[in-house]
């Protein structure tokens, strides 16, 4: 059941254009980065040549770009998952899922895996561009993959809170810039305390991208997994509530 | 009474806020009835679907689909379900095909019996030319009909059908009334309009709700000898006076109306006969005389615009 919602909403995204158009221009955007950060490695690798362990492509190339690429899917993210509960209110078809023998937590996780596999083909493009140095040179493996489950983790958190800003209200714009202005917010959080002399530990601790950062440094420590596992399950249970919520009072 | 109870609500009320939506309703439905929910505007109709079909929880009552409670386990209630709320709730960017074969999963239809539920979903609504089109480019008619597909495709007990003739033009409304009556004779329909005849030329039984009160319940049998006439009008080219009209057989009351015309109100014979003898033997040149017909819209009115509701609440008189 939660496949079938998932699948609708899969084939929904892709009949329209917004998500090829997001497919493209993000690809286009990546690209760009890609190629400049190639370049500015070809300038400095007579340098890092003469200096004995020196960082590689994997620390110059692939993880600044992994980095770019998770700021690049913040600002995209709220498009994805505008549509997700808001439109299905405004037309009316929630009540199609109401009145059907699904449950709400079915309803919601259908939504989250749709989402989260369009997210995972578009990471898959991503991860084509860094892979393709291995044509000319050897790459760590480890470090890359390492980098890629960060973003995957970081992009299911930044799915779970679009879909929960989606089930508050009935107009996807209202919905975008709700969850671009909380996904920034948990992205800059930790500046506050940074910029004191006192760093605060919660506010780091809170922010998004603390944790994507280890992960890019190809630290896998199951904190941080476990970081982005609690806010996508928090955000997912708060989601069913809301949904749950329609039925009670207005 | 032997056909099955398929829907058993009882004491449903809703609040919205400070503001009682739906009070106290009570009734049940039984296999091959047809019931008519009617009312004004903000009567409670749709709040009440929407109750029945889960769509909303009530404040406090209990709804039984098939002698499955909903609040208790809505997941096996709800098979039992078909609902058309007021607008369809179709996707626009899927074929009539794609929805509804996502609507087949999604009420978990077995596998390899999914093709047979839309051919004959797609047959009653007569939907079967416009099975590759976009749901989004189909007029109102069609989207109507993909809607009702939509309620009768996993053959549920109960259809719940909220208005479903909005909108139509009249020939697609015979159809969609037709359609009704047979799927009648399977399943226990539900049926909330505001267009009086469509009670008459669908239903075997009427709810009249107001104010969140059911105000009205019988069949239509019983609805119709309400209406039975108890008044006639009659036309004369040379009229006698009232005195002499209140004289014959059966007239209790005349009334002159302002074109000419009389009302002869009668209570229990009939003076037609008795007229039309003694007009011709006085020479009254009667020109017209027909029977008036109280028509559902007068007993709407008279239940539901008085200040206390008329007629027995929540009684199913069957």
């Amino acid at each position: 059941m939660i496949f079938t919602i998932a699948a609708r909403e899969l084939r929904s995204l892709f009949l329209s254009p917004l998500a090829w158009a997001i497919l493209a221009v993000v690809q286009f955007i990546i690209a760009y980065l890609f190629l400049s950060q190639i370049d500015g490695y070809l300038l400095l690798q007579p340098r890092l040549a003469a200096i004995e362990g020196a960082p590689g492509v994997s620390d110059v190339v692939v993880a600044p770009l992994l980095a770019d690429a998770g700021i690049v899917l913040l600002l995209i993210t709220p498009l994805i998952t505008m549509r997700l509960l808001s439109e299905e209110r405004r037309n009316r078809t929630l009540s199609l899922l109401f009145s059907a023998p699904v449950s709400m937590t079915e309803i919601i996780l259908g939504k989250y895996l749709g989402v989260l596999a369009f997210f995972g083909v578009m990471i898959g493009l991503l991860a084509l561009m860094p892979l393709s140095l291995l044509a000319g040179t050897a790459l760590d493996l480890g470090k890359l993959a390492a980098g890629l489950t960060g973003l995957v983790l970081l992009v299911a958190a930044f799915a779970a809170i679009g879909l929960f800003m989606s089930s508050l209200t009935e107009q996807p714009t209202v919905a975008a810039i709700s969850t671009f202005g909380l996904l920034l917010l948990l992205w800059i959080i930790d500046w506050a305390g940074a910029s004191a002399d006192q760093t605060s530990g919660l506010f780091a601790y809170l922010s998004l991208l603390r944790h994507y950062e280890s992960l890019l440094k190809g630290l896998f420590n199951s904190a941080d997994v476990l970081y982005y596992l609690l806010i996508s399950i928090l955000f997912l249970g708060l989601s069913i509530r809301r949904l749950d919520a329609d039925r009670l009072q207005h | 009474m032997q056909k099955p109870v398929l829907v058993h609500v009882e004491h449903l009320t809703r609040y919205y806020g400070q503001t009682c939506a739906v009070k106290e309703v009570s009734f049940e439905l039984a296999k091959g009835e047809v019931l008519g929910f009617l009312g004004p505007n903000g009567a409670g109709k749709s709040s009440t679907m929407q109750m029945i079909t889960g769509n909303l929880a009530p404040s406090a009552g209990s709804v039984t689909i098939n002698g499955i409670d909903l609040l208790d386990k809505p997941k096996r209630a709800k098979h039992e379900i078909g609902y058309l709320p007021e607008q369809p709730p179709v996707y626009r960017e899927l074929t009539v095909d794609e929805y509804l074969q996502y609507c087949a999963k999604l009420n978990r239809i077995a596998r390899g019996h999914v093709g047979k539920a839309i051919d004959t979903a797609r047959e009653r609504c007569g939907i079967g030319e416009v099975r590759h089109r976009l749901i989004g480019n189909l007029s109102k008619g069609y989207r109507q009909r993909v809607g009702i597909a939509q309620a009768i495709l996993h053959t549920p007990a109960v259809v719940v059908l909220d208005e479903p003739t909005v909108g139509l033009d009249p020939i697609q409304i015979r159809e969609i009334r037709t359609l009704i009556r047979e799927l009648g004779e399977e399943h226990g329909i539900i049926l909330s309009t505001h267009i009086l005849p469509e009670v008459q030329a669908t239903c075997n039984r009427v709810q009249i709700i107001n104010e969140g009160q059911l105000v009205f319940a019988d069949s239509v049998t019983g609805l119709e000898q309400r209406l039975n006439a108890t008044s006639l009008i009659a036309g004369f080219h040379a009229a006698p006076d009232a005195a002499t009209l209140q004289q014959v057989d059966g007239v209790t009351q005349v009334e002159t109306l302002p074109d000419g015309r009389v009302r002869l109100h009668y209570a229990n014979t009939d003076p037609s006969e008795a007229l039309i003898a003694q007009a011709v033997a006085s020479g009254w040149r009667l020109y017209e005389l027909a029977p008036e017909r109280r028509t559902l819209e007068h007993i709407f009115i008279e239940l539901t615009c008085s200040d206390e509701p008329a007629g027995d609440p929540a009684v199913a008189a069957r």
